[in-house]
Order: structure tokens, then sequence, then C-alpha cells
């Protein structure tokens, strides 16, 4: 027990927070802060697997993200027929394309010597199958896109429950990391982080303009939802009637019917957001603790044990026996797909997919604070991390707020140093996160929960 | 006169563009080049350093500018940059003391660096957000046109016009000069020659007495006045806005490491690689068939490789490529 005190601790002072929250804010706020802690969490999983557990900079988790979106918008949406009519054969041939061309390649690299007729020869079969992708996809592109523009004009999904997506874009996301990984993992560290950034804005540039795939920067909105809308819930007598028990002590006090009436309508309309939100709550939580348990028993597995002894010694263990590009590549596959999984959950709490806000600073450095300052390599650690930095991220405003009337008190309220920086409070949380980082980095750089194995 | 239309359409939306963009991206790549042939690292927060010089020149521009201090044709920000030089080595140095040293003199491995200097990113972006804002800044005054499509027109007698922004020019033109200052100074000085024997074996270097204290120091030097005169040559070209020198700090990498990271002759010509790649493939060239081809064969699709919304794509996949089959680079720089 005594070794999971710091554990214990640091997890109960960011529960008391986050009620502090509900408690002087609104539990709207507070709750809306749970689930994106959660959905942070399962991103912090993922980098950690891939950081903590083996040693691997992976700057691309924005693309990971985004993909587990897309993958939401892909099996939530109603398919659009129109647009299958009139592209949707095109766009299946242009997919048997891309196949083919891949196959062609492999089949050229396993059954011709390396030489520079080789590479030529790839070169232009690559070539002339973009040249065909190109002309069979474009009359069909334009035509999918012309397709109710302002609604749809896109090929829509496969109409399922959008809890599916998180299952599907775990798949996406691992499927981009096993490419990735095929193309990039044997550069060094640094290499590998640079690679995977930029290969992370190309993904987010494609998705961006294509938008017969999911809209573009066009945006999809109203996606489906796994829980409840809160204007049926204001409608269902369950919901009344447990709202009315719920908060009785107070609905006694009032003495008129009319008046209890209007509370009461006034309650259920609060409580039904609270109540949604507290469904998504729910079912990140379940997530989180699979992914949890899951995690744990492969840090504890032989398995955790060779994935450490390479990312301490990648020669030793090569010596070992232990086929250390394999493991790399399985590993960063497994924690891609995680974020992916972390990208759907978070468009079905949105309950919409906006390609253009996806940004490096919120999606993969933010990320990378929260593995670090956590502490990288321990699961509750990178938990706790995401825990901590989201809630900073929300808070510094109103903290940075606080500390500039404490230090500019002496001023004018029309002071104009003052009011600039009152109206640049939107900046202050980089800065903390910067500092942070850095203070972290300097004085504790395992983390606030650093990696502790204990062998049993 | 069509072939001769034809050139002046490519020299117009192809050459002189690229020429001036690949002269930004060369002095930024330089930049971080030095950073890791020198320090051993690979700096996240180029961008945002870059943006920091940036904005202390657009301060003293409108300083300069509201006590009528003008330099006539050229841009008053070019007044401006020796100031900001200053404040951003300033800035550098004392990240450098506060941040970097401490992990240097532990000889922490480069990727611990590399997260550190993300911490400095948010710190520097937090910064300059908080001073100017993030918004669109323009400082440019004085001339703007070297030459109008008009009268380019006139004088030829083509149809198609050039057009030549004085931005361009002065920026080709200066960073032909600092750069030219820079390689001289490397390979003829004894400082710059201490500097390159510390690059390339830390240990020897240390050995023949050469002080790295003040290798770093002119190092973080050399790299403030790259940063900020690169970032003010974009900034005139294009507009001021922190994001997009957040951005570019991408196709900045692309260019130091398609050129050889560590080389900074690499990293010079990886700039124009990148510019030029990126707009040519982006560029439509129907115009340019209708005045090449005869008329039967005109075409009527725009002929454009890929559209412009990739262009940052382009950059990245030559990387990608270069990666793949030349890992130290071009130009043979450090292999990672």
């Amino acid at each position: 027990m005594k070794q999971y005190a710091n554990v214990i601790t640091a997890y109960a002072i960011m529960i008391g927070l986050i009620i502090l929250v509900g408690i002087f804010q609104s539990w709207n706020v507070a709750l809306s802060i749970l689930n994106f802690c959660l959905i942070s969490a399962v991103m912090t999983m993922g980098a950690n697997i891939q950081w903590g557990y083996a040693g691997l900079i992976n700057f691309g988790i924005m693309g990971y993200t985004a993909l587990g979106g897309l993958a939401a918008v892909l099996v939530s949406v109603p398919p659009v027929r129109e647009a299958w009519q009139v592209g949707g054969l095109n766009m299946i041939l242009c997919l048997g394309i891309i196949v083919l061309i891949v196959f062609a390649v492999r089949y050229v690299l396993k059954n011709f010597p390396k030489s520079n007729k080789r590479n030529i020869g790839i070169g232009s079969i690559i070539l002339v199958g973009l040249i065909i992708l190109r002309l069979v996809s474009e009359p069909a592109i334009e035509s999918i896109e012309a397709v109710n523009p302002a609604t749809t004009g896109f090929l829509g999904g496969l109409g399922l429950p959008i809890v599916f997506s998180w299952i599907v874009g775990a798949f996406f996301a691992g499927g981009l990391a096993y490419i990735i990984g095929k193309v990039a993992l044997g550069l060094r560290a640094d290499y590998l982080a640079i690679a995977t950034l930029l290969i992370s804005e190309i993904v987010i540039a494609v998705i961006k303009h294509e938008d017969w795939l999911a809209r573009g920067v066009k945006n999809v909105i109203g996606l489906k939802r796994p829980v409840p809308y809160e204007v049926n819930l204001q409608s269902e007598p369950w919901f009344i009637d447990l709202v009315g028990k719920w908060n009785h002590g107070a609905l006694d006090l009032i003495s008129t019917t009319a008046e209890k009436k209007s509370a009461l309508a006034q309650l259920v309309i609060e409580s039904s957001s609270v109540f949604v939100k507290l469904c998504y709550s729910g079912l990140f939580l379940i997530v989180v603790v699979i992914l949890l348990i899951i995690t744990q028993k492969a840090l504890y597995s032989p398995w955790g044990r060779m994935m450490r002894a390479i990312r301490d010694n990648e020669e030793a263990a090569n010596a070992m026996g232990k086929n250390v590009v394999k493991q790399h590549l399985l590993i960063f596959i497994l924690g891609s797909a995680i974020v992916g999984i972390a990208g759907a959950m978070m468009v079905t709490h949105d309950g919409l997919f906006t390609p253009g806000s996806y940004r490096p600073m919120r999606y993969t450095f933010l990320i990378w604070v929260m593995v670090i300052v956590g502490g990288s390599g321990n699961n509750f650690g990178a938990i706790l991390g995401g825990f901590a930095v989201w809630f900073l991220w929300i808070e510094a405003a109103p903290i940075a707020l606080f500390l500039i009337n404490l230090f500019t008190a002496g001023f004018a309220d029309t002071n104009v140093f003052k009011l600039h920086l009152i109206n640049s409070v939107p900046y202050f949380r980089f800065l903390m996160m910067g500092i942070g980082l850095l203070l972290i980095m300097r004085y504790r750089p395992k983390g606030i929960l650093p990696e502790k194995i204990n062998i049993k | 006169m069509d072939f001769l239309n034809a050139i002046v359409l490519l020299l117009n939306y192809i050459f002189v563009p690229a020429l001036a963009y690949g002269s930004q991206l060369a002095l930024g790549a330089i930049f971080v080049t030095l950073i890791y042939g020198i320090l051993r690292f690979a700096n996240f927060a180029s961008g945002d350093m870059m943006s920091f010089g940036t904005m202390v020149a657009v301060l003293f521009t409108w300083y300069f500018q509201s006590l009528g201090i003008s330099l006539g044709v050229l841009p008053t920000a070019l007044l401006a940059i020796p100031f900001a030089v200053v404040f951003m080595i300033l800035y550098m140095l004392t990240v450098d003391k506060f941040v970097f040293s401490y992990y240097r003199i532990k000889k922490s491995p480069p990727v611990q660096l590399a997260m550190v200097s993300i911490g400095v990113m948010f710190v520097t972006q937090a910064i300059v957000r908080i001073i100017i804002g993030p918004f669109d800044r323009r400082f440019f005054d004085g001339e703007k046109f070297i030459m109008k499509a008009n009268e380019f027109k006139e004088m030829t007698g083509l149809n198609e016009g050039l057009t030549i922004k004085s931005t361009q020019v002065l920026t080709i033109f200066v960073t032909i000069t600092i750069v030219s200052i820079l390689f001289w100074f490397l390979n003829k000085t004894k400082t710059g020659k201490s500097m390159r024997a510390y690059s390339d074996n830390e240990d020897l270097a240390l050995l023949s007495g050469i002080d790295p204290k003040r290798v770093v120091m002119i190092t973080w030097m050399i790299a403030g006045i790259l940063a900020t005169i690169g970032g003010v040559l974009y900034g005139l070209d294009k507009s001021f806005k922190p994001f997009t020198y957040f951005n570019n700090m991408l196709p900045i990498f692309a260019a130091a490491i398609v050129g050889g990271i560590g080389n900074p002759f690499g990293a010079f010509l990886g700039g124009y690689v990148i510019a030029f790649s990126e707009i040519f493939i982006t560029y439509a060239y129907k115009k340019f068939f209708m005045y090449v081809l005869p008329e039967s064969m005109e075409p009527n699709s725009l002929i454009q490789l890929l559209s412009t919304d990739y262009k940052f794509a382009v950059s990245f996949s030559i990387l990608v490529i270069v990666l793949l089959f030349r890992p130290s680079g071009i130009f043979k720089g450090k292999v990672l």
C-alpha cells in the first residue's frame, strides 16, 4: 500500500480539483473537463507505450487523432446514395488501382535484384499508376462533390452506431502506423520525430482537401450519439422523476406548486446536460480502465520486459536474439492504434468533425507535455499527466487573469499595459505549459510519477 | 513570340517567387543546421525564434515610422534589423544559459534536448503572442514594385507581364550577401574554423584548446542573425503572423535535412530545392502549354500535378524520399 501512496495522493488531488471546479464554476464545466481529461489519458497511454516502453519518438499524434476522427465520420454517417451512384464505382476502382500498384511494386521488389533499373521501374509503375488514378478519380470526385454540396457532397459512411468507430479508428491509425513504421522506423530518434511530424501534416492536408471523403474543411456536423439527447431526456418521465427525487430537499422548500413546477423544469434542463456528460464519462472511463489493465499487464509481462531491454540497450537486446525492428514496428502500431481510439472518442464526444481544428500544438506537442510531465514509462503517471495538463490548459486563462489582476492591482483599470495583458490572457496557457515542461525536465526528469518497476 | 511568352510566364509565376521563397527557407535552414551541427540537437523552437526576432523588428519598424524615420524607397524594416538582431541574440543567449547549457554540460542525449526545445517553443510562442498578438501584421513600406506587369508588357510588347516585387529582389540580394559572408567566416577565419572543428569532433577540438563556451556563444550569435533576417525577409514578402512562422519550421527542417543536416552549404541549396519543387509541382501549366503547343493540341484541364493545397505535402514527400535513399542528405551531412 505504501508504495502506492504517492499515486493515490496525486489522483486524489486531481479529482479534488475537478470537484472544486464543479462547486465553484459549474458541474457542466467540471464534467467536460473530466471527459477531455479521460480522452487525453487515452492519448497519453498511446504515446507512453511508444516513448515510455520502447523509447520511440512519435510526433505524429495529430495524424492518428485525425484518422480516428475520420473513422467516426465514416462509420456513423448514413451513406449518401446519390453520391455512390454517380461516383461510387470509380472510387472503388481507384481503391483497386492503389492495391494493384502496391502489389506490382512488391512484386518488382521481390523478384528483381537491387539495381538502378529496378528503381526506375518502380518509379515508373508508381507514376503510371498515379496518372491512371487521376484520370479515373477526377470526374468521379467532381460529380460526388456536386451532389447537394451544402449538406453532403461526400460519399457518406456506413450508418452504423458510432461506438464501432472506436475500433475502426484504432485500425485506421494502426494501418497508417504500419506504413510509417515500415518507412521511417530505421531512422535515429530526432529524424524519426521530424519525419512523423511531417507525415502527420500530410495526413491532415489530405483530410482537409479531399472533400469527397469527409467534406474537408466544410466539416461534418450532427454525428449520431451513443448517449441520449438532452431534448429527449427533458420529456422522459423517469428522468423528471429522478431529478425531482435528487433535488427534493431543495424543492420542498418552495411552497406554491406553480413555482415548484417551474423550478423543477429549470432543474431538468440543467441536469439533462450534466446527465449526458456523465454518460460520456462512463463510456470513456470504461475505455480507460480496459486500456489501463491491458497496458499494465503488458508492462509486467515477458514482452514488457523485452521492450524495456530494447529501449535501454538495443544492441544487447539484439544480441540476445530479440528482433528489434519487428518489436519496434509492433509497438509503433499498438501505440498509434490507441491514439486512434482517442481520436474517435473525441469526435464522438463533440458530435462534429472539423479537420481545420487539427493543429500540432494542441494534438501533438501538448500530448507530449502530458507524457513527460506525468511520467513516461508509468501508465498511472501518463494518465495523471493527461489529467493535470488538460486541467491546467483549460483553467490557465482564469488563473492567469487572477494573477494579472493581482500583480497589476496598483494600476488603474484603463491602464494600457494592464488592458493589453488582460486581452492576451488566452496565450498564457502556452507560457504555463512551456515553463511547466522545462521545470519538470530540469528538476524531475522522470515526471511526477516516475517509472517504477517492481519485479514480482 | 509564343515561346518567349511561355518563358516569361514561367519566370513570373515560378522562377522569381521560388527564388525569393527559397532564399527565406535557406536562411532558416542554415540556422537549423548550425544548431544541429554544433550544439547537436534538433531545435523545434526555430520557427518561433524566427517569429520572435521578426516581432522585435516589427515593433522597431512601427517605432521608427512613428518618429517619421524612413529609408525612402527601401522598407524601414531594414533599419530595424540590427536592433532586432541584438534582441534576438540576447534572448537566445538567455535561453541557452537557463535551459540548454544544463543539458549540454550533462551531455544528455539529443532527444532530451529536442524535448527541452519544445518547452522553449511553447514559451517563445506565448511571449510573441502576448506581446504582439496572434494576428496578421503588415510592416512593409517603401516602393512595392521594381517592375510592374504593365510596364514590362509595354517595354517588350509581349502578352505576358513580368512582375518583380522589391521585396523579392531585396530577399535574394540580402540572402546572397549574408550567406557569402557566413561561408567566408566559416572557411577562412580562425573562429569559423574552430566552429567547424567543434562540429566535426568535439573531443579533439577541446584537446586542441578550443574554448567550447566561445564556440557556443558565437553559434547562437550567428543563429540570431540568420533567424532574424530570415524572419524579417519572409514577413516583408508575405506578412508577419506567428502561426505561419511556426508552420514554416516544417519546410525549413525539410530543407536542412534534404541538404544534409549539419552542412550549411547543403542547407542553403536545400532551401531552393524545397521551394522550387513546391512551386513546380503545384503550378497549373495550362497557360504554358497554350503558348507552347499548337492550337489543335491545347489542353482543356489545368495540367496541375497536385493542387496548391498540398504545397506542404510536396516538401515532406521529397524529405521522405531523400531519407529513404540518401539518409545523409543530397550533400553529405552527418548520418543520423
